[in-house]
């Protein structure tokens, strides 16, 4: 089997600033980060397919006790994008000691940062990261 | 399938502990087999449980150890188990499935854990291992994060102001704290009121340090046997009815993390197996990790509609005395939350409060108890249903 998008390939999308997911040919579901095969109905025909950037935060959460390596405080949060899927990552530009509950529902756009990767991890990497459309 | 019963059970005091993950092991896995009127070498299989050793003690591959530590013959295979928090009610329902099928008539399982003693930043790292490295780690996910972002979904579903919220899931610590405190075994065993937790340090907002279970040091074992041989065995047996476990994806493939996919089938598979419903059943054992994660178990495990659990604890209708008790051994929260050990400590407590050995925090009239174990972000989900 032939791997559609790999994590590599998926890094470098996002250090391009693109969102490419994939598309299931069998039932139509988006998925993203791309996936081996449809997360719906296990379907292995899936094409790729640019996504908008574009999502709502669904919600969040303040980390103020962090893993060791990670600086506290930071936020945490749940986007559901335009075209379906669910993504993890760090809404950026708000405040972590400012945000309120006004956030949940609130319009959002995809960028990614890099994360240095530690003593456990397979090395760098990007995480998506989350900015309030204004 | 034969029947299963569970003979003798054992756990360590919860807590922060000097010895060893074998050491701990060991003494329980050696009392447990004493309960069962059996010896060491009585035993056909280990089924061990551990997630962090290799983090904890520099220990992988800790299973053929506790196996020798033990006293069990060659001829009877160790094998660890990983389902994170779930890990040992994961290794109990696979030592009870292979002892059903006559692979075995008599087997140990059970887990141990130094959770403590990693200190909280590399506890905190190591624990957010179980979530998805590459797509969820490296946002600096924790595991309180995991359920605070639950909960705020939780107040934004069912418009429940967060304070509101917060105030009842409040009343969830306190109802476990006073369990706790009965309990000998627990880590933390004394009662709090509702502003020792909202007045409490906040760890993943809206989660405060009271919302949250301790990292404990522990470990906890029970002998399973085919239910004729423990009838020959001990006085009384306890039978396993009912098992169910699913899987479910990183949390980012589960979109209203209010729900657990997992819980909400292997809770399904159990009921069934057993002919049973949530109204058979008397006590619970359910995954508390945090106070959010018990009202999100006891609507999935069908004892509230969802978006209706949140008040049960407030109610008074969890606590001991309460229509529901949930967590008498003061569950995951005060007892403590050895994460190797977390669901053998959970099937204890059932056998216990079934067999009327709980003492001051004995559910009157126990007959089936029911035991709820979830593993990292909502991944996994065992279910034991047991009856005296």
């Amino acid at each position: 089997m032939k791997y559609p998008v790999t994590y590599q390939e998926y890094q470098e999308n996002l250090s391009r600033g693109e969102f490419t997911g994939l598309e299931c040919k069998k039932c139509g579901a988006i998925l993203f980060p791309p996936m081996a095969v449809c997360r719906d109905c296990g379907g292995s025909e899936l094409g790729t397919v640019s996504l908008s950037g574009e999502g709502r935060l669904r919600t969040f959460t303040v980390v103020r006790v962090a893993p060791e390596g990670r600086e506290p405080p930071y936020i945490v949060a749940m986007v559901e994008l335009e075209e379906g899927p669910f993504v993890i990552g760090n809404l950026v530009d708000v405040d972590a000691d400012e945000t309120t509950m006004a956030l949940m529902g609130q319009k959002v756009r995809l960028d990614s940062r890099l994360v240095q990767g530690d003593l456990y991890s397979a090395g760098d990497a990007r995480v998506l990261t989350f900015s309030l459309v204004e | 399938m034969r029947q299963v019963a569970i003979l003798g059970v054992a756990m360590t005091r919860f807590g922060v502990s000097e010895k060893t993950n074998l050491e701990m092991f060991a003494e329980v896995g050696l009392h447990a087999i004493q309960k069962s009127n059996l010896e060491p070498r009585d035993m056909e299989a280990l089924f061990f449980g551990n997630c962090l050793g290799a983090f904890e003690e520099g220990q992988l591959h800790m299973a053929p150890f506790a196996h020798s530590e033990l006293g069990l013959p060659v001829s009877a295979p160790a094998v660890r188990f990983e389902s994170a928090c779930a890990t040992a009610t994961v290794a109990i329902r696979h030592a009870a499935l292979l002892v059903g099928a006559g692979v075995y008539d008599i087997a140990v399982a059970g887990g141990t854990e130094r959770a403590a003693r990693m200190g909280t930043l590399l506890a905190t790292r190591t624990f957010a291992m179980a979530s998805q490295a590459q797509h969820e780690s490296t946002a600096g996910i924790t595991f309180p994060g995991v359920f605070a972002m639950a909960a705020h979904l939780y107040a934004e579903k069912y418009k429940i102001d967060l304070p509101v919220l917060k105030r009842h899931m409040a009343e969830v610590a306190v109802k476990n704290h006073y369990h706790g405190a009965m309990n000998p075994k627990a880590h933390l065993q004394k009662e709090i009121d509702v502003k020792t937790v909202l007045g409490s340090m906040m760890v993943a907002d809206p989660l405060q340090l009271f919302d949250c279970c301790p990292f404990s040091d522990g470990a906890a074992a029970v002998v399973i046997a085919e239910a004729d041989k423990a009838r020959d065995l001990v006085d009384k047996p306890v039978f396993i009815a009912g098992m169910g476990q699913a899987s479910c994806g990183p949390l980012y493939l589960q979109g209203d993390i209010t729900r657990v996919q997992a819980r909400e089938e292997a809770i399904r598979q159990a009921y069934a197996q057993a002919g049973i419903g949530p109204r058979d059943v008397d006590v619970v054992e359910l995954h508390d990790c945090f106070t959010i994660a018990e009202i999100m178990a006891v609507e999935g495990l069908g004892f509230y509609e969802f978006g209706k659990g949140y008040d049960a604890a407030s109610r008074g209708e969890t606590r001991l005395g309460g229509k529901m008790v949930v967590n008498p051994s003061g569950g995951l929260k005060a007892k403590g939350h050895p994460i190797g050990a977390t669901g053998a400590a959970q099937v204890t407590e059932i056998v216990e409060q079934l067999r009327e050995e709980s003492g001051a925090r004995q559910v009157e009239g126990a007959r089936v108890g029911l035991v709820d174990t979830l593993g990292g972000d909502l991944g996994t989900v065992c279910n034991i249903i047991l009856t005296a």
